[in-house]
């Protein structure tokens, strides 16, 4: 159902009191549940709970050919499908607006970050390179779905092994498994979205929340040495930002990534290890 | 080495030349060519006129639909014709980014269409596409607070640069490239587009942004330029 104008407009009001509906603070996450993996046919998956917000990520591997400009270098591949098993305002048929920008948000999160090796993907140089497909499901929308798909995809990239492979016939072995990990960096992203509604700005907003949102803008954070870096953004939503803001909300999303990754990070280790 | 001097030999913050030509589409309502460079777009403007299906009108404002994509022969390898994931993501926020300078609450039921196609790319061509697509709209005499003007920042190696060409995009040395596509609104002076992909730190994104809200004024007094000269 749409959140309707007089819900959006007490939301606003609480939030300039510093108030939310479920007593959190503006910029605190709800609690986080990590499972992994879901699913023993993939190379990788992993299950992310974000309150009441679900999504189950998997990665599997494919060989393709690489593109022209890059001939030694694996691929990635995101797709998200915002299936209406998760929300009763998502329908059948061919991704929408909404789907395509979630998964490309995600998608160059992760490709930017530089997480994936994709030096170590390539089979034969200019023939054949490893292509490496993420698979992103929300099964229930409670809000946040950018931030909770790609901590989804990462945990699932942190799970995943690579498949055997045949040299002779040069082919993939699906099923079949050997003991090395899919090549990963010490760069793992974690994308935070700071969702402003009138004066205030919020993290992980709920379903209602994110309805009463007029901007958000996504950061995609990864560590670099003692210290982090930005590797994607998208402002989202037709609201416009003055320099303060814009300013404020890259402030605050690295310091609160400084704050929660550590931990994020080192749960996603814990649970995807094999 | 360190990126001390531009591929095309440009000062840091300087823009390619900007040409502006108004009316390219005689049969739009609005129309305009613009481009940095070797980089053209070219936007028209329909309406606004009544949104059909029906079910789809909004009653309490009108809805603006933008459409982008690239010509199969614009790129080096050929692009496929039609839409793609690409071409969608980047029509959404360029309806997102002109939104705020268009006064689209004056006319519920309606929707204004912009169609914007890229004839010739060297990278930007989102910001083309937008600064076209200002012009057109004003061209087309739909009420507006103010213009949009569209430039993209690069950091490339330690350096902030402006109005980013391919080779820029595809740097590797040293830090790398970081490329920021960013649009301001005119008068009002708000941020209303920004993406980023690459490696920066918060300290040199804010840097950037400003770089991208001086560079964004030559872009609309360019606009603004060709706009005087049109005569009805």
């Amino acid at each position: 159902m749409e959140t309707s104008n007089i819900t959006r407009r007490r939301i606003t009001e609480y939030l300039l009191e510093g108030k939310r509906f479920d007593s959190r603070k503006l910029l605190e996450y709800r609690n986080i549940e990590i499972e992994s993996p879901v699913s023993n046919k993939a190379e990788g998956s992993a299950f992310v709970r974000i309150g009441k917000t679900e999504v189950a990520a998997g990665v599997k591997l494919g060989v393709s050919e690489p593109y022209t400009d890059s001939e030694d270098l694996g691929t990635l591949v995101t797709t998200v499908e915002l299936s209406p098993l998760a929300s009763e305002r998502f329908e059948l048929g061919p991704p929408k607006i909404e789907a395509i920008e979630l998964a490309r948000v995600v998608d160059r999160g992760i490709r930017e970050s530089g997480f994936i090796d994709f030096n170590k993907l390539c089979i034969k140089s200019g023939e054949k390179v490893w292509t490496v497909f993420v698979d992103i499901y929300p099964l229930n929308d409670d809000g946040n779905l950018i931030d909770a798909s790609s901590l989804a995809a990462v945990a699932a990239l942190q799970n995943a092994v690579m498949p055997k492979y045949n040299e002779k016939t040069e082919r993939v072995e699906f099923g079949k498994w050997t003991s090395k990990k899919l090549p990963l960096t010490e760069h793992m992203p974690l994308t935070l979205t700071l969702h402003k509604i009138s004066r205030s700005i919020i993290l992980d907003p709920c379903r209602e929340e994110e309805d009463a949102q007029e901007t958000r803008v996504s950061f995609a954070i990864s560590p670099k040495g003692k210290d982090c870096m930005i590797n994607a953004m998208q402002k989202g939503n037709e609201s416009a930002l003055t320099q303060d803001e814009i300013s404020k909300m890259i402030d605050t999303a690295v310091e609160e990534w400084k704050k929660i990754y550590p931990a994020i990070a080192e749960k996603i280790k814990k649970v995807t290890a094999r | 080495m360190a990126y001390t001097k531009r591929f095309d030999g440009r000062a840091f913050d300087e823009l390619r030349k900007m040409k502006v030509k108004i009316g390219v589409v005689p049969r739009a309502d609005g129309s305009a060519l613009f481009s940095f460079g070797d980089t053209i777009a070219i936007a028209a403007v329909y309406g606004p006129r009544p949104l059909h299906p029906q079910h789809m009108q909004n009653p309490e404002k009108g809805v603006l639909r933008v459409n982008y994509d690239m010509l199969p022969f614009s790129v080096t390898e050929r692009k496929k014709p039609g839409p793609n994931r690409r071409s969608s993501e980047i029509s959404k926020v360029i309806e997102w980014a002109l939104s705020p300078a268009v006064r689209i609450d004056e006319f519920p039921n309606t929707v204004v269409d912009i169609f914007i196609q890229v004839l010739q790319a060297n990278a930007s061509t989102r910001c083309a596409a937008i600064n076209a697509a200002a012009i057109a709209l004003a061209h087309a005499g739909v009420p507006m607070n103010e213009l949009v003007g569209a430039v993209s920042i690069g950091k490339i190696d330690k350096s902030i640069v402006a109005d980013l060409i391919k080779e820029e995009e595809d740097y590797e040395d040293g830090e790398g490239a970081t490329d920021m596509p960013m649009a301001f609104t005119s008068r009002s002076n708000k941020l209303c587009l920004l993406q980023l992909d690459g490696k920066i730190s918060g300290e040199e994104l804010k840097e950037a942004i400003k770089a991208g809200e001086k560079a964004c004024k030559k872009v609309y007094a360019e606009q603004k330029k060709a706009l005087k000269m049109v005569k009805e």
